[in-house]
């Protein structure tokens, strides 16, 4: 049985609809990334699939008993809670503080347990969020632009601890990301979104293609992959601007 | 020992704080100012209500203010432009109190006692319903406290682990009504809204985790409560008020001794 499986869904921010009409489904162990523009609806069919948000039609059916370990784009708490790293990765289930020592180290934060939340830096942040989801064994992590603000070696090394964690973990991993052509180079599916499903596919490795290595450099490690898109035209972005950002 | 005025009036505060310290802590990390001043302003109307149907008066504060503090967190809920419309309801509540209040004929109202407390003739009855009310809503913060703070810092995260942040919700809203109900003889519906925040908020800046603030501010509470108490005796000063000032001067001490670290 799917862990996750979405059948005709339609999701509306407030009266607008942002999402018609998806078929999605997540079987254990597979990594899924979503990708689309900005406004296409990826965050929003994120937080339907974790049930943090009714479809306006359609149904989502959860596997019964689901674990779901999320990491939020960011979170927007006040400045006035003090909260350290140990406490945060004990809500709302308390953990071992060896359990919480071992994680933090396989997510490349040893030691941080003490820092206040507030003070860590974009990457050591969605490190930390990573580790709470992770102890938690989950049996689908879904992740809302994780490598959002981080640089291209940055990406890489957090698409590189994200499959290392799934191959040791087993879990299912459903990405989004704003990145329209380049994708965790693991992805078993791609799902391109623009208020429903563009198109789907597979990541095309051309990791070794001298263009490639003129793209991103060396310092990748195979980690991205681009993404070719075969929409009709109708629901084309802008793709002349998305490739000036990446040469860039 | 009971018989003694200051004594039962020191017993409020601190019993009060209680409940104020926790609650007020997620009252900040929330962004609830407001949300509090209209609960608390309904209390008013709440009086008037109980003096109308002949109800006993923490009855219809706490039914008042339940009510208000429902309409304002489902409005919160559907993401209207919060500020303005909290601000709206807070004055309104209060205004639409006197007015009631003065509609009320045969009946004498010492406005003054519900508008700023009363805390020297709080009786043995009074503090029966302060401690219950505060030990109500401390078991509940105690029991929720995990579900509460994950709810807190992000809604889906709470939903992802299981949990619903709607009802997580609901629970505050319900400890606020009880608060409300029994601070009204302590500080009176204008300063609820200060013991809720300035003891939480003074001390933000001498802890490191969550526990830890909404601990130092049912301290930093009772010490205000006893500390204004004793200031209003020796100066001859309005008591409720005299415990936000001591509460202020706390909130001042740690925000120096916090930045001097």
């Amino acid at each position: 049985m799917s862990l996750i499986s979405a059948k005709g869904v339609s999701l509306n921010y407030g009266a607008a609809s942002v999402l018609q009409d998806v078929d999605l489904t997540i079987e254990a162990g597979e990594i899924v990334t979503v990708i689309g523009p900005n406004g296409s609806g990826k965050s929003t069919l994120l937080r339907a699939l974790l049930g943090a948000k009714d479809p306006a039609a359609g149904s989502i059916t959860r596997k019964g008993g689901l674990r779901i370990g999320y990491v939020p784009q960011r979170l927007a708490f006040d400045a006035n809670m003090p909260l350290t790293v140990r406490r945060f990765l004990s809500l709302p289930v308390r953990r071992r503080a060896d359990e919480i020592a071992s994680m933090l180290a396989r997510v490349g934060v040893a030691g941080f347990e003490a820092r206040q939340l507030m003070s860590l830096s974009g990457g050591q942040f969605q490190r930390v969020l990573l580790a709470r989801a992770l102890l938690g064994r989950p049996d689908v992590l879904m992740l809302d632009e994780p490598t959002q603000g981080l640089d291209q070696p940055g990406i890489a090394a957090f698409y590189q601890l994200l499959e290392e964690v799934r191959r040791e973990m087993g879990c299912a991993v459903l990405l989004v990301s704003h990145d329209l052509h380049v994708v965790m180079s693991t992805s078993d599916r791609v799902i391109c979104l623009n208020g429903h499903i563009c198109c789907e596919g597979t990541p095309t490795v051309v990791s070794e293609a001298p263009e490639y290595r003129a793209l991103f450099g060396v310092g990748t490690h195979g980690t991205m992959a681009l993404y070719q898109h075969t929409h009709a035209g109708h629901c084309d972005h802008d793709h002349v601007d998305e490739e000036h950002d990446h040469a860039g | 020992m009971l018989d003694d005025f200051l004594i039962r009036a020191m017993l409020a505060g601190v019993g009060l704080s209680l409940a104020t310290g926790p609650l007020g802590a997620f009252v900040v990390w929330r962004r609830m100012a407001y949300f509090g001043d209209a609960t608390a302003h309904a209390a008013i109307l709440g009086v008037a209500l109980a003096l109308g149907a002949s109800l006993p008066i923490y009855l219809g504060i706490l039914l008042v203010a339940l009510a208000m503090a429902l309409v304002v967190s489902t409005l919160a809920r559907r993401g209207h432009a919060m500020d303005t419309t909290l601000g709206v309801l807070a004055h309104s509540a209060l205004a639409l109190g006197l007015v009631a209040v003065s509609f009320l004929h045969g009946v004498r109202v010492d406005l003054t006692a519900f508008l700023f407390g009363d805390i020297l003739a709080v009786s043995r009855g009074d503090l029966a319903v302060i401690w219950g009310g505060a030990l109500l809503v401390l078991v509940g913060l105690v029991w929720r406290w995990a579900p509460l703070l994950t709810a807190t810092l992000n809604e889906d995260l709470a939903t992802a682990s299981g949990l619903s942040p709607k009802r997580e919700q609901l629970v505050l809203t319900l400890a606020l009504a009880v608060v409300v109900a029994m601070s009204i003889k302590v500080v009176g519906a204008l300063l609820i809204a200060a013991m809720l925040i300035i003891p939480a908020a003074a001390a933000r800046g001498l802890v490191r985790t969550p526990e830890a603030m909404a601990i130092g501010a049912v301290l930093i509470g009772m010490v205000a409560s006893v500390g204004g108490l004793l200031a209003s005796l020796q100066w001859d000063t309005p008591a409720g008020p005299s415990i936000v000032v001591a509460a202020a001067v706390l909130f001042g001490v740690s925000a120096v001794f916090a930045k001097s670290r």
